[in-house]
C-alpha cells in the first residue's frame, strides 16, 4: 500500500495521513494509493502542503504486518515512525510494543 | 576568549529578528518551503528525520561557563534535555520546533552565541586546534586568526550562494590536531626565518564522497594579507566551482580537476588583483582581537605539582583513588600544557556503551561549574566529540576527576578504541543509510568488557552512517562506512587513515559486513595488529609497516 | 550572434533603481557578441560567462545585466564586484530569480538596478535594502566596515 508522511510545519513532528488529517501515529496511516474516491495521493499531497497542514510530504510504500500494524517499507521511515533506536525513552508514544522488533 | 562589542551584539540581535520574521512569513504561508529553506539553513535549522534540528555555532570550539549553562537551558526549555557535540566543534539539538526557533536564537544571542551559517552553501564555522592557547608546541594561539576569519565570513555579500558549503580550519603548530589538511581551506600559522608571522594555505581538502588531502597552495602569506588571500580563494571557487552536480561541487573537486598548479595560478592572480583593491581589515583589528586571547594568569609552578608529585601524593592517599581509575584517567585523558604545573583535561563524552558526543543538560552544568572554578572559565569542544578543560592545575585534578566520575564524564579512554567518533547516523539523520551509534556502543562495550582497550592502546576508530562522512571515517585508523544494501544496513571497513600531520586516507578492506560481522571484523583486525606489532607500535604504525594483506587474509580467508 | 530586444530587460521591468541617469533601452547582447562588435553598449552576463572579458569595453558600456537563473547560483555576485573593481560606472542590473533576501547582498556587490522576474513587495524590498546597519567586510560599496569604525581616531 502507499501511505503519506511528512512533518508538521510548526513543530517538525513526523506525521502520517489518516484519511482526513495528519496523525502522529503510523498505525493511523491509510492507504492513499487508491483513487476510487477521485482523489489520488498526488492531489492530497499538493492540497495539504498548500494549506500548510503538513510540510514536505511524500508517499511511501508500506504494508500491514501480521499483528495488524502499519510497517513502512524503508528502514528510514520505520525509524521516523518510532524514534531513535538508541533512545527508546524518546520514542513516539505508540500502542505497538512490538515496534522495536521490526524497526530495523 | 573573544567578547562581543556593541557591533557584534547588534548584528546577532538583528539576525534573530530577521529570522523571526522569516519564520513567521513561512508559517503564514507567504514563503514556500523552497524559498524558506536557504534562509533557515543560514540559521542552522535543518528538517531532519524526527523534527527540526538546530546546529549552534561554537566558534573554533571555545566557550565559557555562562555559555555552556545557556546551552543546558536551551536543551531543557526547547529540546529533550540533551545536546550533541559534533565533529566540527558545534552543538546540535534534535527536537527543536520551528515556532520556538527564534526564541531559542534570542536566548543564545543573550550569551553571545548564534547559529549563523552553520548550514547552507556558505562559509561555515571556523574550526581550530582544541588545545589552542595551551599546547606547548604552538607558534602562537591560532584563535585570533580564526576570529578575524569568522567576522570576515559572516554575511559576506559575495559568498552567500557558493556551489557548496565551505569549511576553514586554523592551527599554529607542526602537529595537526584538527584535521587541518582535510578542510576546504586549512591554514597553519607559522613564523618565517625573519621571525615574521604568516600563513600556510592548504586548499582543496575534504572528506565526503571523494576524500582528498589539501595540497599546499602558498607556503607563506604575510599575516596582514590573510583575509585578502582567503577572499581570492573564495572568489575563484565561487566563479569556477562546479554547480552541475551536488556531489562534485566542493573546492577539492575544482583543485583536482584543474590541478594544484593551475588552481594556485588563478588564486594568485585574483590575490594580486584584490591586493590592489584593498579588502584587508585594518591591522589594528587583529591586535584588538588578539588581546582577548591573552593567556590567563597562571600560578607559579612552585604553587602546583607536576604529574610525578601527583602520583606520589596519590600513592599515600587512598582517598585519591589512584588505582581505582583516577591514575588511568590522568595517564590517558590529560594533555601536556605549555605552563609548568598545568595540563589540559579531556572530559569524555564516550562512556562505554554510551552515545558518542551526547551530553545531558545536567552534565553541561557540571562541566560549566568545573570550568568556572578550575579552568579560568574556559571550555573547548574537540572535533573528536569530547569536551576539554584547557588550563587545569595538576593539583586540582583529583577533585575534578571525582566530579567528572560522579557525572559519568570520566571514561579514561581518550584516543583509544572506546573513544569512537560516530555521526548521528540513521537514528537521527535523514541523509544516513545506516545507523552508526549502535555500532559504537557495541564496539566500546566489547573492548571494555574483554579488557582489550588498554592492550590495544591508541586506535582512532571513526564511523559514518553515509557517504557524506560526517564521522570522518576516511581519516580513521579504522573507518566504518554504513551503506544501504538492498534496503538493509551494511558496513564497509577501511584501514590506515590518519587526520594528524601524517595525514592519510583509509583503504577499504574488501566486501562489506552486516552489523554483527563488522564488529567481529574490528576484533579480527585488532588481533592481527596485536600479533604483528613491534615494540611501541600503534595500530596505525603496524598497518603502515605490514600493509593491508595480513588484515585482508584474516578477514576474508 | 544574438542581438535583439528580446534579450535582456526593458526599463519597465526594472523595479528598483539607484541611479539618476536615464535608463538605457538598447538591445542587450551576449558577452560573446559584445567582444566581436564595436558598437554594443548593453551586455547580458550569464552565470558561466567571464566578466573580465568585458574589461576592454567598459568605457562604452552603459548597461550590464547579470542574470540569476536561480537565486542559488551566486556567480553573478563575483561578476558584479569584478566589474566595479575595474571602475565600471554604468548601470549594473540584477535580473532573473531575484528575491527579497538577496537584495542587500546584491547592492553591496555593486548592483544599482533590479529587474526581478516576479515583482517584489515594495515594503519588504525597502526593509531588505536597509538590512545592514553595519557590515563586517569590505565590498564594492564604500561603507566603512565595523573594523574601520572600531579603529577610527
Amino acid at each position: 500500500m502507499k501511505i503519506l508522511t511528512g512533518n508538521d510545519l510548526r513543530s517538525g513532528a513526523v506525521v502520517w495521513w489518516n484519511g482526513s488529517g495528519w496523525s502522529l501515529f503510523v498505525d493511523d496511516a491509510v492507504d492513499a494509493g487508491d483513487a476510487s474516491n477521485g482523489e489520488g495521493a498526488e492531489e492530497i499531497l499538493a492540497r495539504e502542503e498548500a494549506a500548510r497542514r503538513v510540510n514536505v510530504p511524500y508517499a511511501i510504500d508500506a504494508a500491514i504486518d501480521a499483528g495488524g500494524h502499519v510497517r513502512p517499507a524503508h528502514i528510514k521511515d520505520r525509524v521516523r515512525a518510532l524514534g531513535p533506536t538508541v533512545r527508546r525513552d524518546l520514542a513516539v508514544p505508540t500502542a505497538d510494543k512490538t515496534g522495536w522488533d521490526w524497526v530495523i | 576568549m573573544y567578547q562581543y562589542d556593541s557591533y557584534d551584539q547588534a548584528m546577532v540581535d538583528a539576525r534573530v529578528e530577521e529570522f523571526r520574521d522569516q519564520a513567521r512569513r513561512r508559517m503564514e504561508g507567504r514563503l514556500s518551503e523552497d524559498q524558506f529553506k536557504p534562509l533557515r539553513l543560514m540559521n542552522g535549522l535543518y528538517l531532519q528525520l524526527h523534527a527540526y534540528m538546530l546546529r549552534v555555532a561554537i566558534p573554533y570550539g571555545t566557550l565559557n561557563a555562562r555559555q555552556m549553562e545557556a546551552l543546558a537551558d536551551i536543551a531543557e526549555k526547547y529540546d529533550r534535555g540533551y545536546g550533541h557535540f559534533t565533529t566540527r566543534q558545534n552543538i546540535q539539538y534534535n527536537w527543536i520546533k520551528l515556532e520556538d526557533a527564534a526564541d531559542a536564537l534570542a536566548d543564545l544571542a543573550k550569551v553571545e552565541m548564534h547559529a549563523i551559517q552553520t548550514s547552507g552553501n556558505c562559509i561555515r564555522n571556523i574550526s581550530a586546534d582544541h588545545f589552542a592557547g595551551a599546547a606547548a608546541d604552538e607558534v602562537t594561539d591560532p584563535r585570533p586568526y580564526a576570529e578575524l576569519l569568522r567576522q570576515w565570513s559572516s554575511f559576506h555579500p559575495e559568498f552567500t550562494y557558493l556551489p557548496r558549503k565551505f569549511k576553514f580550519c586554523v592551527i599554529a603548530s607542526a602537529k595537526d590536531r584538527a584535521a587541518m589538511r582535510l578542510h576546504d581551506i586549512g591554514i597553519r600559522i607559522v613564523q618565517n626565518a625573519a621571525g615574521e608571522t604568516g600563513a600556510q594555505f592548504y586548499v582543496g581538502g575534504g572528506m565526503g564522497r571523494t576524500p582528498m588531502i589539501a595540497p599546499l597552495v602558498r607556503d607563506f602569506v604575510p599575516i596582514d594579507q590573510l583575509i585578502t588571500y582567503a577572499e581570492a580563494c573564495l572568489r575563484v571557487y565561487n566563479r569556477y566551482g562546479r554547480r552541475d552536480n551536488k556531489f562534485k561541487a566542493r573546492i577539492k573537486i575544482l583543485v583536482h580537476e584543474l590541478g594544484a598548479a593551475e588552481c594556485t595560478r588563478q588564486v594568485e592572480e585574483e590575490f594580486a588583483h584584490l591586493l590592489s583593491v584593498g579588502v584587508e581589515p585594518p591591522r589594528e583589528e587583529l591586535a584588538r582581537i588578539a588581546e582577548y586571547f591573552a593567556p590567563p594568569t597562571f600560578r607559579h609552578p612552585s604553587e602546583s605539582w607536576d604529574l610525578e608529585q601527583l602520583q606520589n601524593k596519590a600513592a599515600g592517599d587512598p582517598s585519591l583513588r589512584w588505582d581505582d581509575g583516577f591514575g588511568l584517567w590522568v595517564r590517558r585523558n590529560t594533555h601536556p600544557h605549555r605552563t609548568q604545573g598545568y595540563v589540559s583535561a579531556v572530559i569524555s563524552l564516550k562512556p562505554v556503551g554510551g552515545i558518542p558526543g551526547d551530553a545531558t543538560a545536567d552534565q553541561m552544568r557540571i562541566v560549566a561549574k568545573l570550568a568556572r572554578e578550575y579552568s579560568f572559565d574556559e571550555l573547548r569542544v574537540m572535533h573528536t566529540q569530547n569536551l576539554l578543560l584547557p588550563h587545569v592545575r595538576i593539583a586540582d585534578l583529583p577533585v575534578i576527576w571525582a566530579a567528572l566520575d560522579a557525572a559519568g564524564l570520566a571514561a579514561p579512554n581518550m584516543d583509544t578504541i572506546e573513544d569512537i567518533i560516530a555521526c548521528p547516523g540513521l537514528d537521527y539523520c535523514s541523509l544516513a543509510n545506516a545507523r552508526s551509534i549502535p555500532l559504537a556502543q557495541r564496539i566500546s562495550e566489547r573492548f571494555a568488557q574483554t579488557g582489550r582497550t588498554e592492550v590495544v592502546g591508541e586506535l582512532k576508530l571513526k564511523i559514518s552512517g553515509c557517504i557524506n562522512a560526517c564521522g570522518h571515517h576516511h581519516a580513521g585508523h579504522i573507518g566504518i562506512l554504513g551503506v544501504d544494501r538492498k534496503g538493509t544496513e551494511n558496513y564497509q571497513l577501511s584501514l590506515g587513515g590518519s587526520e594528524a600531520e601524517d595525514v592519510s586516507l583509509a583503504k577499504i578492506t574488501g566486501p562489506g559486513f552486516d552489523e554483527d560481522g563488522v564488529i567481529a571484523a574490528v576484533e579480527t583486525v585488532t588481533d592481527v595488529y596485536l600479533d604483528a606489532r613491534a615494540d611501541g607500535e600503534r595500530f596505525i604504525d603496524t598497518y603502515r609497516r605490514i600493509g593491508m594483506e595480513p588484515f585482508k587474509e584474516a578477514l576474508y580467508g | 550572434m544574438v542581438e535583439s530586444r528580446d534579450l535582456g530587460t526593458s526599463p519597465d521591468e526594472v523595479q528598483f533603481r539607484f541611479r539618476d541617469d536615464e535608463p538605457v533601452d538598447h538591445g542587450t547582447v551576449t558577452v560573446d557578441s559584445c567582444c566581436d562588435q564595436t558598437n554594443a553598449t548593453a551586455v547580458r552576463i550569464e552565470p558561466g560567462d567571464d566578466a573580465r572579458l568585458l574589461l576592454p569595453f567598459l568605457d562604452r558600456l552603459a548597461l550590464v545585466e547579470v542574470n540569476f537563473p536561480s537565486f542559488t547560483d551566486g556567480r553573478g555576485y563575483s561578476a558584479a564586484r569584478i566589474l566595479r573593481e575595474a571602475d565600471y560606472t554604468g548601470e549594473l542590473r540584477a535580473v532573473g530569480d531575484v528575491l527579497i533576501d538577496q537584495l542587500s547582498h546584491m547592492r553591496r556587490c555593486g548592483f544599482d538596478s533590479f529587474a526581478p522576474d516576479k515583482r517584489l513587495d515594495e515594503g519588504d524590498a525597502a526593509r531588505a535594502f536597509a538590512t545592514w546597519d553595519n557590515v563586517y567586510q569590505r565590498a564594492t560599496d564604500t561603507r566603512r566596515t565595523i573594523a574601520d569604525k572600531r579603529h577610527e581616531a
